[in-house]
């Protein structure tokens, strides 16, 4: 898997310049053997905003997030991550890169051998080495925040599906990051559960301020992250509906055999639904 | 057929080549930082106590049936006191060595490839790097290093146990002195054999541990990959273990004896 670079583009000019946008995508191209998994994909993440990637099983939208964190290079393209050009870096300029990126895996991914509390500290002990009562204060932080507090102590196997994935949040924010990847969070919960996911990635990003990246085909999911907002009215937290212009900053991505079939914020995208087939099928 | 067999090379090629490869990072990671001191500990103790029963076991019952085979041998020319001789250089230069090695493979090997194999499939590989940290470093190193050094220790607790064993029944079933025993096991024993029994585990341990950590990074396939993985990694390291023991002997004997 050669990395080629291209001339840059109007798109990479624009992600360079000051407060521009924090990921960038510039004609990527990835196959393994013969099988062509993205085509020439090219998209922007702005800063605070939401990116929701749509598409049917093995259209490559897991792949997008691998890319991001470095965990897979791209035969050609260009990928940059909070300004750092990560397509053509080793693994050890990786780790700088990583430690603004939060991920959350498809199953939580969570630590078997390790309790909830060294699962979520986990990169403040290890990797930052912060002292330990701050990163036990940030890690009980954390728990209340996603309100798993009580269960600080449990192992994974002690956990729920709907709780492993909220400490599986839990662990990815820990650290602070500016960038939080989700690979299909709700997959296999139930509705209600579901919606206790969803909130969290929305509290993240209304709260926090974290721009996110959503892999899902949970339609449901992926319209309430995108249609509601979290407000804070002192102690309270309420989510509603938001606002034509806060929907906006979080738009859909749909991939199809590897390319962008659809780019656009929720109302659009249910508008092209409409006229075509593929989406109408895909939202139906 | 052909295109079979040129399928299945560039598969064995590739396997060496990563092998190779996770080697060449080990190297590395060994002399740069970071570096996780707890994860080298907790890898001592799990490789070298953990396997201590199973290894102490095979040596003992390995020395008494030496003791009780050669002993009958012996018996028909009059040589019970020669016992001890066969028995401490059987277990120091070939059996000690050997048998720990193949217990430590079946012990630690499997469960290294079905612990990382696990936590391949799971994910939770992938999340480490995800966290920011080096799997090579924080799970293949700690594993590597407790291998290279506590197979040669349980060698030799192993190979001394069985002359234990050996003196047992020496003593109890062929009713020769003890001291005659320990006598004949000092006179069996050279300085070249000791070297070579102390030499061959450091490279054995090494084979099993490595083989296992490389088995278990490359798992594919859900819990069956980890299930093939276990079983890959044990009758990989096994044969590994023998072979390795005659190429070190080789290499040993033309420059020792």
């Amino acid at each position: 898997m050669a990395t080629h670079t291209a001339p840059r583009s109007r798109l990479l000019d624009e992600a360079l310049a000051h407060g521009g946008p924090i990921v960038v995508f510039d004609r990527v191209n990835l196959s393994f053997d013969e099988k062509v998994i993205l085509r020439d994909v090219s998209f922007t993440l702005q800063t605070g905003h939401t990116k929701i990637f749509l598409g049917a099983s093995g259209a490559g939208k897991s792949t997008i997030l691998r890319l991001m964190l470095g965990l897979l290079k791209p035969d050609s393209g260009v990928i940059f991550v909070n300004g750092e050009r990560v397509d053509n870096m080793t693994e050890e300029q990786l780790m700088v890169v990583r430690a603004d990126l939060g991920m959350v895996f498809q199953e939580g991914a969570l630590f078997d051998s390790l309790s909830v509390r060294e699962n979520v500290g986990y990169k403040l002990f290890e990797e930052l080495q912060w002292p330990m009562d701050k990163a036990n204060a940030r890690v009980a932080e954390v728990l209340g925040f996603i309100g798993l507090g009580e269960f600080i102590d449990r192992q994974p196997s002690e956990l729920s599906g709907g709780q492993r994935r909220r400490v599986a949040i839990a662990r990815a924010m820990a650290a602070k990051p500016r960038i939080l990847l989700y690979d299909e969070p709700t997959t296999g919960l139930d509705p209600i559960t579901s919606i206790t996911v969803d909130e969290e990635i929305i509290k993240l990003r209304d709260i926090e301020n974290v721009s996110s990246v959503l892999v899902t085909h949970q339609l449901r999911d992926a319209f309430y992250v995108a249609e509601h907002t979290a407000r804070r009215h002192g102690q309270q937290l309420t989510f509603e509906k938001a606002a034509p212009d806060k929907a906006s900053e979080a738009e859909f991505i749909m991939l199809k055999d590897g390319r962008i079939a659809f780019e656009g914020n929720a109302q659009e995208l249910r508008a092209v639904a409409e006229k075509d087939p593929y989406i109408e099928a895909f939202l139906s | 057929m052909r295109p079979k067999l040129i399928e299945w090379a560039k598969a064995a090629l590739l396997e060496v080549q990563e092998y190779v490869r996770l080697i060449g990072l080990c190297g590395r990671a060994l002399v740069t930082r970071p570096m996780y001191p707890r994860d080298i500990v907790e890898q001592f103790e799990a490789v070298g106590i953990g396997s201590l029963t199973v290894v102490l076991l095979t040596g003992m019952f390995t020395g008494m049936v030496l003791a009780l085979n050669s002993g009958f041998t012996l018996d028909q020319f009059g040589a019970r006191s020669m016992i001890g001789r066969l028995v401490s250089a059987s277990m120091v230069r070939e059996l000690g060595p050997v048998l720990t090695g193949l217990m430590v493979a079946g012990r630690v090997g499997s469960g290294i490839a079905a612990e990382l194999g696990s936590m391949t499939v799971t994910d939770q590989i992938a999340a480490l790097r995800a966290l920011g940290t080096d799997p090579i470093r924080k799970l293949v190193l700690p594993r590597i290093l407790a291998g290279l050094l506590m197979v040669p220790l349980l060698t030799v607790l192993s190979s001394g146990i069985g002359m234990v064993g050996g003196w047992i029944v020496t003593v109890l079933q062929f009713h020769v002195a003890g001291t005659v025993y320990w006598n004949s096991v000092v006179a069996g024993l050279y300085m070249q054999d000791v070297w070579m029994g102390l030499i061959k585990p450091f490279f054995l341990g090494f084979t099993i541990v490595s083989i296992g950590c490389h088995v278990g990074m490359r798992t594919r396939g859900g819990t069956q990959g980890v299930g093939r993985a276990t079983t890959n990694a044990v009758v990989a390291s096994s044969v590994a273990v023998i072979a390795v023991d005659f190429l070190v002997t080789k290499l040993l004997i033309v420059v020792m004896y």
